[in-house]
């Protein structure tokens, strides 16, 4: 089970959080109540050229003096604060969520890991793998990630998401089967400025996670889906592929489709499917991804998870259910289900 | 001879109320065991190899063959084998021969592996109702695309593809040459091949030419010998492979006994007749990694870089660096064959002892690899007694893109294991050149029986993925995730990366 949600207003104006955490409270028989979150783009204005790094901590002494180590050796430090929160009843704080505004410096690293995304990359993997009760959850520009272990209102209101105000967001209400109900194990998964939503289970888990540790992505969330953010992070990033192109590299078309293409559309999906074979993901899945350029959502290819389209102007929805999209915007039109592996792509407009 | 004689290792009896003394074992066996004395149809059980041809075509079940019917005193170090071979290395002096795979008693590693299905949590998928891919590329692949965008605002593929063998299975018959088997043994294999849309290995013999029409599915082989190459030979083939071991005798040549040497393979091979065919144990124009380089490079200029090149190596203990040394190269597939791998001829010391099991060298190859980024540069193929579409799952999981078979395609010709191939006495007309021998092999019903069986595989592996919730080869393949070990040690599960059962 497990309900997703993805919003982007194309025009990038900006919505707070209210409504989301109602659309998703919609959807709780989809979930447990053992895991909700909320990942917002444009939250963060007056840091926008910095990483917004968010950190569970199991406590302030030892695991935050290694970050704040591992960080100032890699850069700056720009303000850091613990992220607001309320108590909540049915929510137990297990860890201390915080946050960093963090500017890499130039010049350390040689080669292929020489932008400022790879440094934090590298700081997020070292950080996740390494040291013992700190982990990052989020680690993009001018975005966040809110997530516990809990129902979707408590989760948002313990974060006060309505306070936060994004053009786009994510949501995810969980249904935890193959990983515990563990803060690090809810969704969405981020890394830099990809985030995922995900209903489904990934049964090529094991080949995309051989694929995608071959390039220095270290899987430690117990879960399958953070392997969808580092295939994306290698894809779109690394590989420089749009997202039309990475979502045919992990749902591609049938082989009996490619073969009725004319010659080059066939030579071009069969290229993909022969290079990224690894990175194909087989079973089922509902995927709505977040990126610096907007938001993508598709499923399997024989389409086993739901995934429902929405439109109003530039505002366009994707959800597992048309109710929740209903509750987001009840004056929303053109609403459709999109077929299997087709990507949904919502951009903004310049 | 103060030896004496060994107890025979079969005995074998006719029930005489049931036998209707036809004659037909008399007529079936090569190996002398049966023959008519007056009225009376005598047996000379020391002969028998328990090839079961009799059995199998006698029409009254009356015969009983019973393995070792007199033993020797039981003693758990000195076994009857060891005494045997000792018994006959003083008699003749010699090194041992032995035909067929390693037949000592080591635990398969493919029978404690056991594969996942899907409950609940993600729907099996049904292989009767929904698509399942099961086609493979052999050979390299890129390791990123590049693409561009046109002014049209179409993508266009930047990137050049390497020609890759396209298989409709993922199962390909390894190499076993004209001359180790008859002529109807390779036409049953090319016809099966050609009709279940996948390929075959001509084996290091040549390409005899009867099976043209099936070269578009043929693979040459160039060996240490050299037999049968020359250019019109390596056009012929779809793909190249360099044979540099085998897994049933890692580190010496072939050989082909001179009575399996009649006009038709002197020809195929371009040697003499009746001569011995003996492979050096190198390759004398590689002695080194960088001479493999440079004949792989050869071989695709003589065909203008048309075709794959495969380098087949034997599973030993180095066998990841050494794959990881020949996917820098422009080699296209590299062969690993374990230790299990069967031959016609080999000296039983090193069919028992020498070499690695296959699951664990698939298992390091695709690791290494992967390690040093150059995974994409070679397809993996894995032989050596793989026994049937479980072994076959559990191969590609481990990393391999496909399968050789051999042993298992000769069992579907009617090869009953007996072992005794370098003799020319196959009386199943497979491992023989014997004329009569051989027209016992219609290649009409053994290319029905060779498709049966990879149909049969290609629709249990279908099966097999669908219940673990995959519609797609590539999925399976490195999916280790899905594999877990039972009664394996933790020193085998960390090579083979693969969790307990129960984890």
């Amino acid at each position: 089970m497990c309900g997703i949600i993805g919003f982007i207003d194309r025009k990038k104006s900006r919505m707070d959080g209210s409504s989301i955490k109602a659309a998703l409270s919609l959807m709780n028989e989809r979930g447990s109540g053992d895991g909700a979150g909320y990942a917002a783009y444009g939250i963060y204005p007056e840091y926008a050229d910095c990483y917004a790094l968010h950190v569970f901590f199991d406590n302030m002494a030892e695991p935050k003096k290694k970050v704040d180590e591992i960080l100032q050796q890699w850069g700056e430090i720009v303000h850091q604060e613990e992220i607001p929160t309320t108590p909540q009843p049915g929510l137990k704080k297990v860890h201390i969520p915080w946050r960093y505004f963090f500017k890499p410096s130039e010049g350390l690293m040689e080669g292929r890991m020489a932008s400022e995304n790879d440094v934090v990359t590298h700081i997020f993997m070292e950080v996740n793998a390494n040291i013992k009760g700190a982990t990052i959850f989020s680690s993009g520009k001018n975005m966040g990630v809110f997530k516990a272990s809990g129902w979707p209102e408590d989760v948002a209101n313990f974060y006060r998401i309505e306070d936060y105000k994004g053009y786009i967001w994510l949501a995810h209400n969980r249904y935890p089967t193959n990983s515990p109900g563990w803060w690090g194990g809810a969704h969405p998964f981020n890394l830099l400025n990809w985030s995922v939503v995900h209903n489904g289970e990934i049964t090529s888990y094991g080949t995309n996670q051989r694929y995608v540790e071959g390039y220095g992505y270290k899987c430690t969330a117990l879960t399958d889906t953070e392997v969808v953010a580092y295939l994306f992070d290698l894809l779109g990033r690394q590989h420089e592929l749009s997202h039309e192109m990475v979502v045919k590299a992990l749902a591609p078309p049938f082989w009996d489709d490619i073969d009725r293409m004319p010659a080059k559309e066939a030579e071009l999906n069969k290229a993909i499917r022969l290079t990224y074979g690894s990175a194909l993901m087989n079973g089922p899945f509902a995927i709505v991804v977040g990126t610096e350029n907007g938001i993508v959502g598709f499923t399997d290819r024989i389409k086993l998870r739901p995934l429902v389209v929405g439109e109003n102007g530039s505002r366009l929805y994707i959800s597992s259910e048309e109710a929740a999209i209903r509750t987001l915007d009840p004056e929303v039109k053109n609403i459709y289900t999109p077929r299997a592996g087709e990507p949904i792509i919502g951009r903004f407009i310049e | 001879m103060t030896l004496g004689s060994v107890p025979p290792k079969f005995k074998v009896s006719i029930d005489r109320d049931q036998c209707m003394d036809c004659g037909r074992c008399i007529e079936n066996c090569s190996y002398g065991v049966y023959r008519r004395e007056g009225d009376k149809i005598l047996i000379e059980s020391r002969k028998c190899t328990a090839c079961l041809r009799c059995v199998a075509m006698c029409p009254r079940d009356a015969i009983n063959i019973t393995e070792k019917p007199i033993d020797y005193r039981s003693h758990p170090v000195w076994t009857r084998e060891a005494r045997e071979d000792i018994i006959n290395q003083a008699r003749s002096g010699k090194i041992i021969l032995s035909g067929m795979g390693n037949a000592r008693d080591l635990p398969i590693i493919y029978d404690r592996l056991l594969l996942d299905a899907c409950q609940v949590t993600n729907p099996s998928i049904d292989p009767l109702r929904e698509p399942m891919e099961l086609r493979t590329y052999i050979g390299k692949k890129p390791s990123k695309l590049k693409l561009r965008k046109t002014e049209s605002g179409d993508v266009e593929l930047e990137t050049k593809l390497a020609p890759n063998l396209k298989l409709d299975t993922p199962i390909m018959i390894g190499h076993m040459s004209f001359g180790a088997i008859s002529l109807n043994s390779q036409l049953s294999m090319a016809k099966a091949v050609a009709e279940t849309g996948t390929f075959m290995g001509t084996g290091e013999g040549g390409l005899h030419k009867k099976l043209y029409p099936y070269q578009d599915h043929m693979i040459v082989q160039v060996a240490s010998g050299r037999f049968g190459v020359n250019i019109d030979y390596l056009e012929r083939g779809a793909a190249i492979e360099i044979k540099i071991g085998q897994g049933a005798k890692p580190g010496i040549g072939g050989h082909l006994p001179g009575e399996k040497v009649n006009e038709e393979v002197s020809k195929t091979r371009m040697i003499p007749l009746g001569s011995d065919a003996i492979s050096p144990a190198p390759h004398h124009d590689i002695y080194s990694i960088e001479d493999l380089v440079q004949l792989i490079r050869s071989l695709k200029e003589a065909t203008e870089w048309k075709k794959p090149v495969f380098v087949k190596i034997a599973a030993v203990h180095n066998v990841a660096s050494i794959a990881a040394g020949i996917a820098r190269s422009s080699a296209d597939a590299v062969v690993i064959d374990g230790f299990r791998g069967g031959t016609g001829a080999a000296p039983k010391v090193f069919r028992d002892h020498v070499g690695i099991p296959i699951e664990a060298a698939i298992a390091s190859v695709d690791q290494k690899l992967r390690e040093q980024g150059v995974r994409n540069e070679i397809s993996i193929i894995a032989s050596g007694g793989i026994r049937n579409s479980a072994d076959l799952a559990k191969s590609i999981a481990l990393g391999a893109d496909s399968v050789y078979i051999g042993t298992a395609a000769l069992v579907a010709l009617g090869c009953r294991v007996c072992g005794n191939c370098y003799r020319n006495l196959c009386p199943w007309g497979i491992a023989t050149q014997r004329p009569d021998l051989v027209s016992r092999l219609d290649p009409e019903a053994g290319a029905a029986q060779v498709s049966n069986l990879i149909h049969g595989w290609t629709l249990e592996l279908s099966e097999l993925m669908g219940a673990a919730g995959i519609n797609s080869i590539e999925s399976l393949r490195g999916n280790r995730d899905r594999l877990r070990g039972y009664m394996l040690d933790e020193g085998m599960l960390k090579i083979l990366d693969v969790k307990p059962a129960g984890a």
